[in-house]
């Protein structure tokens, strides 16, 4: 049985807050904008400090309020991401704003159910 | 026989092992843990080192311009690309360059011109479509995707999972029955073009290895013409259980690599941690740890060169490389298991390459044919005939 593509829970305010209470485990997330489109897909590698909790207090520092986001823990971070990444482009044609302005290299395709 | 390297062969290790150590570990102690690829800078640059060299391209045959390796040094030089992190499934991260799928070298000219050459110069990318939902032990039989004749072609239907690459690649060798009543006599190998109508990468599998992914691929109403059969018509089946045989040596030597690696880490730790009041190394328990490394790969490496020398005298080999792919694959996840142990704590951490090793491990004993199949194999040699 396949697991679930899409990332669906539901968004949480990007706030330093909310980001402090996440776990420090590894995994991979959304950042969306006040509207809900989705603006970055990222994750919490190894070399993150306290995974997803690093990487979410850096956001929150770094954009405006009103964003928000939403994770999933996952060890296989990498191979998630490329995932969701992969499907966003499937199903909106392109990147998130944010993503297309450093894609990763070699980005595969996918054309999901 | 000799399985002591020759000087020209020792010299060619001590280049490839320089270069890891030197080029490639370096950079990837800056990577994620679960990298399997460099910066695209570094990549080039790497790539103009290994070309240098006159490794690149290091398995395609020479009359399309490789440097003109053995098999037997191919396997010497495998075992030291893979020591490093990501080294099981992407010794060296691919600086030496791929020959790509072994069968197109069997490819027709037009074949060869479309596919084959621009393989060689890096500008298309295959992947390998063989096994499928319904088994990947026994492909023969497994093999449910069909191909049934259609407007001067045919038109495939069926999926495919545990496809590496699929996603990215420009074209993929894909496996198809296309006489349902003949068995391993009814199979046909088309090539496939990335977007060809019908034919699609529907997800990706997540598994242990968690630095890359395979895929899943369903075909649906995909029309081909004839002139992406290749090979005979029914006869693609010796393609694939070629590819397998062959593939078999290579693979173990690069779980030799990672096994040399882990227990080399092992060997240093054992001598520089003390435990109640006396280093680890002293200790009969860990003594024997390593003594049961040694001989897991000292046992791996000889059985791999002997496969490795059978088919360089174009000697048959099958027996020999089951035997090779069982003892390395089996071998060096108990050698990666027990380094693990003597590191304790630090060795299930993401800080060191043995938890990766020890997942990626993990996966050699079911891929290219699980060990059950490596077993069935020589069986069936054992049984054939007498040892004597």
């Amino acid at each position: 049985m396949a697991l679930r593509l899409r990332l669906d829970k539901p968004w949480r305010p990007l706030t330093a807050e909310v980001v402090d209470r996440l776990p420090g485990q590894l995994g991979v997330y959304q950042i969306a904008d006040a509207k809900g489109t989705i603006v970055y897909i990222g994750q919490a590698g190894a070399r993150s400090a306290f995974g997803l909790r690093s990487e979410l207090q850096r956001e929150a520092s770094q954009r405006t309020l009103g964003h928000q986001f939403r994770v999933e823990v996952n060890q296989q971070y990498r191979t998630r991401w490329f995932e969701l990444l992969m499907v966003h482009q499937a199903d909106h044609g392109s990147l998130p704003i944010d993503n297309a302005k450093n894609p990763p290299p070699a980005l595969g395709r996918l054309s999901p159910n | 026989m000799d399985f002591e390297p020759s000087s020209e062969q020792q010299m060619l290790i001590d280049q490839v092992r320089r270069y890891v150590r030197e080029e490639i570990i370096p950079l990837e102690a800056k990577l994620d843990p679960d990298a399997s690829e460099l910066d695209p800078a570094d990549q080039a640059r790497l790539v103009e080192k290994t070309k240098a060299m006159g490794l690149y391209g290091i398995d395609i045959p020479k009359e399309f311009g490789g440097p003109d390796i053995d098999i037997v040094t191919r396997v010497l030089l495998a075992i030291e690309m893979a020591q490093h992190r990501a080294g099981l499934y992407v010794p060296c991260y691919g600086t030496f360059g791929g020959a790509g799928l072994a069968q197109i070298f069997e490819a027709n000219e037009d074949q060869k011109e479309r596919y084959l050459y621009p393989t060689l110069r890096g500008e298309k990318k295959p992947f390998f479509g063989l096994t499928e939902p319904s088994g990947g032990s026994d492909p023969a039989r497994a093999i449910q995707t069909r191909a049934e004749r259609k407007d001067n072609g045919w038109v495939l239907n069926g999926a495919k999972i545990f496809i590496s690459g699929a996603d990215r690649a420009q074209y993929g060798i894909v496996f198809a029955r296309t006489d349902a009543s003949k068995g391993r006599a009814g199979i046909t190998c088309f090539i496939i073009d990335a977007g060809t109508p019908g034919f699609h990468v529907r997800r990706v599998v997540h598994t242990l290895r968690s630095s890359s992914y395979a895929t899943e691929l369903e075909f649906k109403d995909c029309w081909v013409s004839d002139h992406q059969v290749l090979g005979e018509v029914n006869k693609g089946f010796a393609v694939a259980n070629d590819r397998l045989t062959r593939q078999r040596i290579p693979y173990a030597a690069g779980c030799i690599g990672v096994a040399i690696a882990a227990h080399e880490m092992a060997i240093e730790w054992a001598k520089m941690r003390s435990t109640f009041g006396d280093k680890l190394a002293n200790r009969q328990a860990i003594q024997w740890m390593l003594v049961d490394n040694e001989i897991d790969i000292r046992t791996a490496r000889h059985f791999t060169l002997e496969a490795a020398e059978k088919a360089r005298r174009g000697l048959p080999f099958r027996t020999e490389a089951a035997i090779a792919k069982l003892t390395a694959s089996e071998g060096g996840g108990r050698v990666v298991d027990r380094s693990m142990q003597i590191h304790g704590g630090m060795g299930m951490t993401k800080d060191l390459p043995l938890e990766r090793w020890y997942r990626e491990m993990r996966i050699r004993r079911v891929g290219e044919g699980p060990s059950e199949v490596q077993r069935m194999v020589i069986a069936r040699e054992i049984l054939g005939s007498s040892l004597r």
